[in-house]
């Protein structure tokens, strides 16, 4: 395999949500960006945050049929970690200044907009969802997050069949679709 | 058709488990009727934002996985090693002699400034702004100096009529809610210990922090005060997106005691060295105008002024608009309601004014 194919493979791993294409990114990535936020008066445990939010971004990236990559993976995610860390040095003291900007990036600034609307999205729904209150979203999150099929939800849930967990489940998402929308629209 | 089963047919539709005549039959029922088919476009939408929680949450889950195989294993460094600390340790240590220095070349926050003002005595003519004076403030192991001499300095100062309170900052800040919600900027009430706001009218009333963060720079506040009645209808909204360059833009502050206006352009989509919460607009700023509002020509409010940098004339930076939605939800507080119709597209300039004004408050203390 020659490495756009690797990487294509690596990619579609990753919007599958597989354990294996996530660790061989870690594996070759991890080490540089560690190394690039420690020298930019990080810590590790920053690198850490940095890493697993490009990673993110990387995430929603690949899930699109419409993307391709138009540099390597670890260009991308070096120039992601980059702006995120950068920012969060401005965010933390607003006058911190300069570090080298010499190495090889690619504009990344609509990439970290989109994930912050895809972020802000993700917070909304989390938020509605803890809002609802047992055991709304316990069933809720059963059926839709870890993907439980509705016998079994009806029997830990104790339910009497399926059906009925099921005309609980649509009263919670149509209680959850509510108070989305709300924010959502008020966001708007 | 009953809600329950709607969602129950778009999901079904969605996942592909429709007989094909049940999806004939769904497909000519939305076409038929636009009342179930934009019920239908909502559910889509709304189970594909479930869909893309969970996504994101089960990747999220296989992240720390991942994580924590590689952390045990040794791959991924749980402490620094003793090399990184000294040098982690070193730059602490002169962190703040960094930030001094780099300070000297970049920004002063604007509504600091007015302290100055104050200690030069009240002149009329009040356009001598040190800047070294001011960019002490920045740094709190300073404050207490310049707290001092301010003291010395309003003792010298002509009294009032009302002798109750003496204000040593001002700013500006406008409503997010007519229930006497304002936003402001984190570092207009930063150490203040009373915060009173005047609308055009003159009235003052009493607020107090609900929220302020310094990172983002923002501050929400409330109006305490009982005297303080609902105010209706706020004309303007808070765009998400992000404004384009070259959007002609104004504001409206209280770099004096009454509302002056200015305008200007949109002049980069980030702000002081590359942050993107924030624009650079080319605009004139004077100290108290931080906290004002950036109104595009829509009457969008785009951001609210933050700081300017010194040694450029006219280079002023707004954060954006979309931070507020961040900051409204880490305060915790969902009583605030943002308004969500816009009243002021379409009019021209002065009675877009005119119709702001009513809005924008002065925010003073001590």
């Amino acid at each position: 395999m020659n490495i756009f194919e690797k990487e294509k493979a690596l990619l579609e791993g990753l919007a599958a949500n597989e354990t294996s294409a996530i660790e061989t990114i870690y594996r070759e990535n991890y080490s540089t960006i560690q190394a690039f936020i420690v020298k930019n008066n990080g810590y590790p445990e920053d690198a850490r945050d940095i890493f697993q939010e490009a990673m993110i971004v990387l995430f929603e990236k690949a899930k699109l049929k419409s993307f391709v990559l138009s540099c390597q993976i670890k260009t991308y995610l070096y120039s992601i970690c980059r702006r995120l860390w950068l920012k969060k040095l401005q965010q933390q003291n607003r006058f911190y200044p300069a570090f080298e900007l010499l190495d090889e990036t690619i504009p990344v600034d609509e990439e970290i907009d989109e994930h912050e609307k895809l972020n802000n999205d993700f917070n909304l729904m989390e938020s509605a969802l803890l809002k609802i209150g047992e055991p709304c979203k316990s069933l809720l999150e059963a059926y839709y997050i870890q993907k439980k099929s509705m016998p079994e939800i009806a029997e830990s849930f104790g339910y009497t069949n399926a059906d009925n967990a099921k005309t609980q489940k649509y009263k919670c998402l149509i209680r959850l679709k509510k108070l989305f929308f709300a924010q959502y629209k008020n966001g708007e | 058709m009953d809600d329950t089963l709607l969602l129950d047919a778009v999901e079904r539709y969605r996942r592909g488990e429709m007989s094909p005549q049940e999806i004939t039959f769904f497909e000519e029922l939305r076409k038929n009727n636009p009342d179930i088919d934009q019920l239908a476009a909502e559910h889509t939408f709304f189970l594909a934002e479930l869909e893309k929680m969970s996504d994101v949450k089960a990747y999220k889950h296989n992240l720390d996985e991942v994580e924590t195989r590689l952390t045990n294993e040794g791959f991924i460094t749980r402490r620094e090693a003793k090399g990184k600390a000294k040098v982690i340790y070193l730059w602490n240590k002169y962190r703040r002699v960094i930030a001094v220095a780099a300070c000297i070349a970049g920004i002063v926050s604007i509504s600091t400034a007015t302290i100055v003002s104050m200690y030069s005595g009240k002149k009329q003519v009040e356009n001598i702004t040190p800047l070294v004076d001011t960019k002490l403030n920045q740094f709190q192991h300073k404050l207490s100096q310049i707290e001092t001499r301010l003291n010395d300095a309003s003792t010298q100062i002509k009294t009032p009529v009302k002798p109750t309170f003496e204000a040593n900052f001002r700013a500006t800040a406008f409503l997010l809610d007519g229930n006497g919600f304002l936003i402001t900027n984190a570092h207009v009430i930063d150490n203040a210990r009373n915060i009173i706001v005047e609308n055009k009218k003159g009235e003052e009333f009493l607020a107090k922090s609900i929220y302020a963060d310094k990172t983002t720079d923002l501050a929400i506040l409330k109006i305490s005060d009982t005297a303080f009645k609902k105010v209706n209808d706020l004309p303007y909204t808070f765009p998400k997106y992000t404004a384009e360059l070259g959007d002609h833009i104004f504001t409206l502050g209280y770099p004096r005691e009454e509302v002056v206006y200015g305008e200007g352009y949109l002049s980069a989509k980030s702000g002081y060295y590359g942050d993107t919460t924030s624009y650079q607009i080319s605009i004139s700023a004077n100290p108290g105008n931080s906290g004002g509002p950036v109104v595009n020509k829509n009457g969008d409010i785009i951001g609210i002024i933050s700081s300017k940098e010194t040694n450029a004339d006219g280079v002023v930076f707004a954060i954006k608009s979309k931070n507020i939605y961040a900051a409204l939800k880490a305060s915790g507080n969902d009583s605030i309601k943002l308004p969500v119709v816009n009243t002021l597209k379409g009019l021209d300039r002065v009675h877009q004014i005119q119709k702001l004004e009513d809005f924008v408050y002065m925010i003073k203390g001590n």
